[in-house]
């Protein structure tokens, strides 16, 4: 039991940490151009098809930086010549831009790599097992994404909170004009940050390509779970938004192991199940089959009795 | 969007409404006839099966598309998960059928898809009510996770939606009324197009009534419509739930049109179809996602024959018309509305010569742009079958380096021209425009 929990909270951390790279782009962008980037596991998805195309080329380490980089500039041009000329249709037409960009990264990513899964491997530097615990071989190559992410995580709190630039992207959250009037470019300072935030998705998808499945319908699975933990998290804030990673992470995880249904909890308590009819299934679920979808309940309740979010401030 | 304009368009057909002299009458219902008419003689000029077939598609998805500008269109909430309502209604359609057949009651096909309208409409209801508290980003994002949550519980209870290969039934073995069977096409084409017309008639009236403007306004603008004493959570709720209903019809439609309903109906591909039929077509109008659902269904029919990648074209001409077209097809055609009310004939002559002449260079430029598509994806996906394709009936090999220079000059030397032609178009459009003001006429 202790080595399920160990290990449970490890890969929750890990997960909840790759999802928080990710959700801080996000909300870095929705916070300053309020729209949604629907396109933004797109990116994370290129993220593992550059990193995997590249590594076969350069080697792992050279493109865990390239691959980022070459994303990250996609991003900008994206946010360039595409987002910023839809802007004056107006919110709804810009959530449709990202949506029409994330089903075309879609079909891209397919015929190029096709739609079977991509051979990428953990890099033989990093293919060993990092320590046991109790009886289970923890691989190195999962700490080496936690400590990436984390790593990212500080960086990312230390130059928003303590450098000129940071300071200059804070004020434009809030006060673009203001900040636009002391000569600044704003626009170029949210391409930068588009740039930045879908480069960081990118990180993430190049740390877990490997260790997931990277295939072109990766995007499709995880944006969903992407938007839960920012509206979870309460759109716009990036504390809330590190919250609800962890939060979803752990859940999902943690739900994985479980494996009791309504069922088992009835014959528990001495109650026999119904047995037939149409939703016969409802009793006989275990908690590791609905963990897929425990965010979108999770989503649900939360708009229901605290529709700002848990640490969101704002009504959208 | 041209709210204005159907605003003030509007005024006589409402009060024709409100004192219905027998021209009125005509008026109002001619095109409506015209409609009947079209439906009741289409599969004499379409004869073939394959059309025939693709008939009903288009019918199913005009009253999807329908349906789903209810929302978008007319009260301005972007749904992500439109298809559960579509997709539970088809589910309810297949189990009351299958309960028809197994119990012998003597309920006819054509009253089925009922079956479909009610399921959409309750659970309309029931996710509208907690979903329809706010609009905006906030609605769309609850929407999409509704849509994950029913998509993603649909393949683990596998009861009632039959799993991976979904549920089946047979619309021939119900009551015959008439002696009618709905085995052939073309009896289930009948069934569609009736419904079709009943449902585009029902939601042409809806946006005509009160309700329907109280629907634009709570769109525009939340707060004055608050302020005029209507509770703006309370139209977005009805008006959800009525687009529940009419989604709930199609499903049935569809439903009874395939014999069978699997998971992936109520998942986000069939979501984001219809949003991408409604807004090709045009929110901003009635017809507009009628053109779309038309267009969309023959684009996937024909398309998905002649290349692979045909979803790829889709994405493509989809956010080509959110960046350079917002209100879609129909937006494009009602920009020469004031033309045409001018008369000013010899100015749209001319501007559709210049149309014409840019035409030329933009098909230049989508020749280059689907080579290099087409021969990116013979290189990559299918290469293990060789690298010599045809485009267009012109055989090429992919491998080699001149048909990629021929596809890098297309490409950009057509949008050079095309860039160039641009100026001239917008001079034509203009000193059109200036001649029709000038007749007093456009305003």
């Amino acid at each position: 039991m202790l080595e399920l929990v160990t290990i449970s909270t490890l890969n929750g951390v890990l997960y909840g940490m790759l999802l928080f790279l990710m959700a801080s782009g996000l909300t870095l962008i929705f916070s300053m151009m309020g729209v949604l980037n629907f396109a933004h596991a797109s990116f994370y998805m290129l993220g593992a098809f550059f990193g995997f195309q590249i590594g076969q080329i350069l080697g792992f380490w050279p493109a865990f930086i390239v691959a980022p980089v070459l994303v990250g500039g996609i991003g900008a041009l994206v946010e360039r010549y595409g987002l910023r000329n839809v802007h004056r249709h107006g919110p709804v037409a810009e959530l449709l831009f990202t949506f029409g960009l994330a089903f075309v990264i879609e079909e891209i990513v397919q015929m190029i790599w096709g739609k079977g899964p991509a051979d990428y491997r953990v890099p033989a530097s990093l293919d060993f097992s990092a320590f046991t615990a109790f009886s289970t071989n923890y691989p190195a190559y999962k700490m080496f994404e936690l400590l990436t992410a984390i790593a990212i995580f500080a960086v990312l709190l230390a130059v928003l909170t303590r450098t000129r630039v940071g300071l200059i992207i804070q004020a434009s959250l809030t006060h673009s004009h203001m900040v636009a009037m002391l000569g600044h470019n704003v626009p170029r300072v949210f391409m930068l940050v588009f740039g930045v935030g879908t480069g960081l998705a990118a990180v993430a998808g190049v740390i877990a390509g490997p260790a997931l499945v990277t295939q072109s319908n990766m995007a499709g699975l995880l944006g969903p779970i992407l938007f839960v933990v920012v509206v979870v998290g309460g759109l716009g804030s990036l504390a809330g938004a590190f919250l609800a990673s962890l939060l979803i992470g752990l859940v999902q995880t943690f739900a994985v192991s479980i494996n009791l249904s309504v069922a088992d909890v009835l014959g528990g308590i001495g109650v026999a199940p119904p047995v037939g009819g149409p939703l016969f299934d409802l009793w006989n679920v275990t908690v590791a089959q609905i963990a897929p979808i425990i965010p979108y309940l999770l989503l649900v309740l939360i708009l229901i009795f605290r529709p700002t979010g848990l640490l969101g401030t704002r009504e959208h | 969007m041209s709210d204005v304009g159907s605003g003030v368009a509007n005024v006589p057909a409402r009060v024709a409404l409100s004192q219905p002299g027998a021209a009125a009458v005509v008026r109002l219902a001619a095109p409506w006839f015209a409609l009947a008419v079209a439906f009741a003689i289409l599969p004499a000029i379409f004869t073939s099966g394959s059309a025939l077939t693709m008939l009903n598609l288009m019918g199913i998805m005009i009253v999807f598309a329908l349906s789903y500008n209810m929302l978008l269109g007319e009260t301005g909430l972007l749904s992500f998960g439109h298809a559960v309502y579509y997709g539970l209604g088809g589910f309810l359609v297949v189990h009351a059928m299958n309960t028809v057949i197994h119990d012998r009651l003597s309920v006819p096909l054509p009253v089925i898809p009922l079956v479909g309208g009610f399921s959409g409409l309750l659970f309309g209801i029931i996710f509208g009510s907690v979903s329809t508290r706010r609009a905006g980003t906030a609605f769309a994002m609850i929407s999409l996770g509704l849509g994950e949550l029913v998509a993603s519980s649909s393949l683990i209870l596998r009861g009632f939606f039959g799993g991976e290969e979904g549920v089946s039934t047979n619309r021939t073995k119900l009551l015959h009324m008439f002696g009618l069977n709905f085995g052939p096409q073309i009896q289930v084409y009948y069934l569609i197009a009736g419904w079709c017309l009943l449902s585009m008639v029902a939601m042409y009236a809806l946006t005509r009534t009160p309700f329907g403007r109280m629907c634009n306004a709570v769109r525009e603008n939340p707060e004055r419509a608050q302020f005029v004493g209507y509770n703006p959570r309370t139209v977005r709720f009805i008006a959800f739930s009525l687009a529940g209903l009419f989604a709930g019809i199609a499903g049935g439609l569809a439903a009874i049109n395939f014999e069978l309903v699997n998971s992936s109906e109520v998942g986000a591909g069939q979501s984001g179809l219809v949003l991408l039929a409604a807004y090709i077509g045009g929110i901003g109008s009635f017809i507009g996602p009628v053109i779309g659902a038309v267009l969309v269904t023959w684009l996937e029919v024909m398309l998905s024959d002649v290349t692979d990648v045909w979803q790829l074209y889709f994405g493509l001409l989809f956010i080509g018309m959110v960046m350079f077209a917002p209100n879609g097809i129909a937006g494009l055609m009602m920009m020469h509305a004031p033309l045409w009310q001018a008369r000013a004939y010899g100015s749209m002559l001319r501007l559709a010569l210049t149309y014409l002449v840019a035409l030329g260079p933009a098909l230049v430029l989508l020749a280059g742009l689907i080579l290099v598509i087409e021969m990116t994806y013979h290189l990559s996906v299918k290469a293990s079958e060789g690298t010599a394709i045809s485009v267009f009936h012109v055989a090429l090999d992919a491998a080699s380096v001149i048909p990629w220079v021929a596809a890098a000059i297309l490409t950009f030397g057509g949008f050079w021209l095309f860039r160039l032609t641009w100026p001239v178009v917008g001079a034509a459009w203009h000193e059109a425009f200036a001649q029709a003001h000038g007749t007093g006429i456009a305003k």
